[in-house]
């Protein structure tokens, strides 16, 4: 078979850093469908009885999946206000250079206010943190 | 006896409208986990403990079984169609894609009933 052009070409673009906004949405995405794993099983051990969501609320709160939970709450705000800035070009919205840059200024700005308060709700004390 | 090849008899016929179907079902689920989304964090945040006793109340209570199925089904329909899209632009050697296509919306279809199974348990604790 011919060899036919395949889509997206990454490397042929001068690169512009509404692109890094554009993968990190793919990249934020995927890394929320890992999420969903620890929300299900979270779910799944609040189903299975008390001593089971001890278990995992130990282990969910302990350090590692602490960081792991503020990166998907931060991928969360990410996606979500980024998202918003999709649909907004979805509906012609936004699409100009300039709005372009501006509402990737917001989306960071929010991301990061998003990830101080994350930080604050995981690592103040409270009992078990989902 | 039909002499028209298969192109002839589609050419001219506009596209099948199917590619807009997945682009569409992106954007409606993206819409309504806006509010999902944001209820389901600011319900958590309220609460006063997330120990076993509030988190399985709160669960139960009200429409919130009706809210959180909602949220898991949306999640994992946005998920797979996400996760489609990346695996579809990014993977393309022919066999590891179609097995990462057919494993990714596997495992959405698993966490999806794992979820649901696990809000109706909880939500049907005493009644049966």
């Amino acid at each position: 078979m011919r060899e036919r052009p395949l889509s997206p070409h990454l490397f042929i673009y001068r690169r512009a850093h509404t692109m890094v906004l554009s993968i990190t949405h793919r990249i934020t995405g995927v890394w929320l469908a890992l999420g969903l794993c620890a929300l299900v099983y979270w779910l799944m051990s609040a189903a299975a009885g008390e001593a089971e969501y001890g278990r995992a609320t130990a282990l969910l709160g302990g350090w590692p999946l602490r960081i792991l939970m503020l990166g998907w709450l931060a991928a969360y705000c990410y996606h979500f206000v980024n998202g918003l800035r999709h649909l907004g070009w979805d509906a012609g919205l936004g699409l100009e250079k300039l709005q372009a840059r501006r509402s990737a200024g917001v989306v960071i700005a929010v991301t990061l206010v998003g990830l101080a308060v994350a930080g604050y709700l995981l690592f103040c004390p409270r009992a078990g943190a989902p | 006896m039909n002499l028209r090849s298969p192109l002839g008899a589609v050419l001219g016929r506009g596209t099948a409208g199917e590619g807009v179907g997945h682009w569409r079902a992106q954007r409606l689920s993206a819409l309504a986990l806006v509010p999902l989304t944001l209820w389901f964090l600011v319900a958590l945040i309220r609460l006063p403990l997330i120990d076993y006793a509030a988190v399985t109340i709160w669960i139960a209570s009200g429409w919130n079984p009706v809210w959180l199925a909602l949220l898991l089904v949306t999640l994992c329909w946005h998920a797979r169609l996400g996760v489609q899209v990346v695996i579809e632009d990014y993977v393309h050697a022919p066999a590891i894609k179609t097995g990462a296509l057919l494993a990714s919306a596997g495992a959405c279809l698993v966490l999806l009933a794992a979820g649901l199974y696990a809000v109706l348990r909880i939500a049907l604790r005493g009644t049966v």
